[in-house]
């Protein structure tokens, strides 16, 4: 009786090992918007690095700062900044969503629907934003 | 009692907040320093860097999400099996974030 | 005019046999009220007695039928083949995890990671029967009671690309039954579960894709379980840095 089987172990020399592939990802449309939030990370990473060099040129003087923002009104500059936008604010909702499931709104022990916290995050990220307009067009000099 | 202790949590708690300053302050900065200042819609002096409330609320805009960035790049990179060792990759990402906070610091207090 | 039918194209493995597993097609009567289950049943009995597969209470409480049907993990006691049938219907074995034969799964490693979770009541000091039961109002119920449907059929590990991806991840249903018994305000063994679901198995391997929550068919969310002990386990890591005499 050579096999080793038993009533709960299979014989392990003769399963079959499925290999996951480097492109699982693309395979499913659930798979790659994941992998599309996580990537938002970068174009923010990004975004938040040339606004720190666009600070950085005030240090070399008013003419610096403002020959850098000529540059970014070049064509390769607004896509960028327009992908930027696009997947900052995936992030955003994204991250509104899973907000909702870590910590869902309750009365008493009653969860309220999920889609609720997500919509008052959102109506938040509006209310924040108009916020910091008004302040940087009052302080902007 | 606990052996040496999980750095996980210092990652993913500084993933978090990176990603809540992202989520929130982010896209209307875009508008304003992307879109508004480049093609003109509004100008600025640069007298708005001098305030430092405004440094420190910088500070924390443009640091925060790096981690943010870091932990789920090192993850991304990782999943999508492009065979880049994780130590080395690691550094870069955490590293890098930490050299980009150090980096805004800097230039805040300058400016 | 014919009878309607429908195709499923199955996969074959034979242990010993085959190196790698393939495929053959079935073309069986189509019927409205039928399952995928039904149709491999139908082919069992009617076509080809050596197709192996698990099934048992064929209405979506045992956890044992699990497949993939086209594509997506499922219960196949509960995929309507007239959800499918205007077009070949795939059904391949559980996804992620290494095939026995056919479509019969190897779960032993999910048998070890959820014994590793040590789900069950555990108390410092038992109450002796003489005291009574343990009280539980309906809200200290609530607070798990949806995590406790969990049926360990494992679609969760076969949409989560994370556990295809790092077979060492403890995964999503062993971790959302850490946390139902973390919840449970009878239970006092936080502590004991601390290391496998804090550990760099547990939940920090967790990158919320969401799936899981997605495939389960009885609504357990254990993404919802996976965050939630993630925001705990950091909150304690933080205040043991923050406020360390509050430590034992």
């Amino acid at each position: 009786m050579g096999s080793k089987m038993s009533g709960t172990r299979p014989d392990k020399s003769k399963l079959y090992h499925p290999q996951m592939p480097a492109t699982w990802w693309l395979q499913k449309s659930s798979y790659l918007l994941f992998m599309l939030r996580e990537l938002s990370s970068v174009f923010i990473a990004i975004f938040l690095i040339v606004y720190l060099v666009q600070i950085y040129q005030l240090t070399r003087g008013p003419e610096a700062y403002t020959a850098f923002a000529q540059n970014l009104s070049s064509p390769g500059w607004v896509v960028f900044h327009f992908l930027a936008l696009l997947f900052s604010l995936f992030h955003s909702i994204t991250w509104f969503q899973s907000t909702a499931v870590v910590m869902p709104l309750r009365i008493g022990a009653r969860e309220l629907p999920r889609q609720l916290m997500t919509g008052l995050n959102i109506a938040a990220l509006i209310a924040v934003s108009i916020v910091i307009l008004i302040f940087f067009n009052m302080l902007r000099g | 009692m606990t052996p040496t202790k999980n750095i996980e949590p210092l990652w993913w708690g500084l993933f978090s907040a990176g990603g809540v300053v992202a989520a929130f302050l982010v896209p209307i900065h875009i508008l304003i320093f992307g879109f508004a200042i480049p093609l003109g819609w509004l100008t600025d002096t640069g007298l708005i860097y001098r305030y430092l409330l405004i440094k420190i609320y910088l500070f924390v805009l443009i640091s925060l999400p790096l981690y943010h960035w870091a932990h789920r790049f090192y993850f991304a990179v990782n999943d999508m099996r492009l065979g880049v060792p994780r130590k080395p990759l690691a550094i870069f990402c955490y590293g890098g974030a930490v050299v980009g906070t150090v980096a805004a610091a800097l230039v805040l207090l300058m400016v | 005019m014919a009878d309607p039918t429908v195709t499923l194209n199955v996969t074959r493995y034979r242990p010993g046999q085959d190196q790698a597993p393939t495929s053959q097609r079935y073309t069986i009567p189509y019927k409205t009220d039928w399952v995928v289950l039904d149709a491999l049943n139908y082919i069992k009995d009617q076509m080809d007695g050596t197709l192996s597969y698990r099934w048992s209470c064929r209405m979506g409480v045992c956890g044992s039928c699990g497949m993939m049907v086209n594509g997506v993990p499922k219960l196949t006691c509960a995929a309507f083949l007239r959800d499918y049938h205007d077009q070949e219907i795939r059904v391949e074995p559980l996804m992620n995890f290494p095939v026995i034969r056919d479509l019969v799964i190897d779960l032993s490693d999910f048998m070890d990671k959820l014994k590793s979770v040590k789900p069950w009541i555990i108390r410092k000091t038992e109450k002796p029967v003489s005291e009574g039961e343990y009280l539980q109002s309906p809200a200290e119920l609530e607070s798990y009671k949806q995590f406790t449907q969990c049926i360990n059929c494992m679609l969760c590990y076969a949409a989560c690309p994370v556990y295809g991806l790092e077979p060492d991840f403890i995964g999503p249903a062993a971790i959302a039954l850490g946390y139902r018994y973390n919840m449970d305000s009878r239970d006092e063994g936080k502590d004991s579960r601390k290391d496998i679901l804090t550990g760099h198995d547990g939940v920090w391997q967790c990158t919320f894709v969401g799936e899981c929550s997605e495939v389960c068919p009885k609504h357990v969310d254990p993404a919802a379980a996976i965050q939630r002990t993630k925001v705990d386990a950091a909150k304690d890591w933080f205040k043991s840095y923050l406020l360390p005499w509050g430590q034992k």
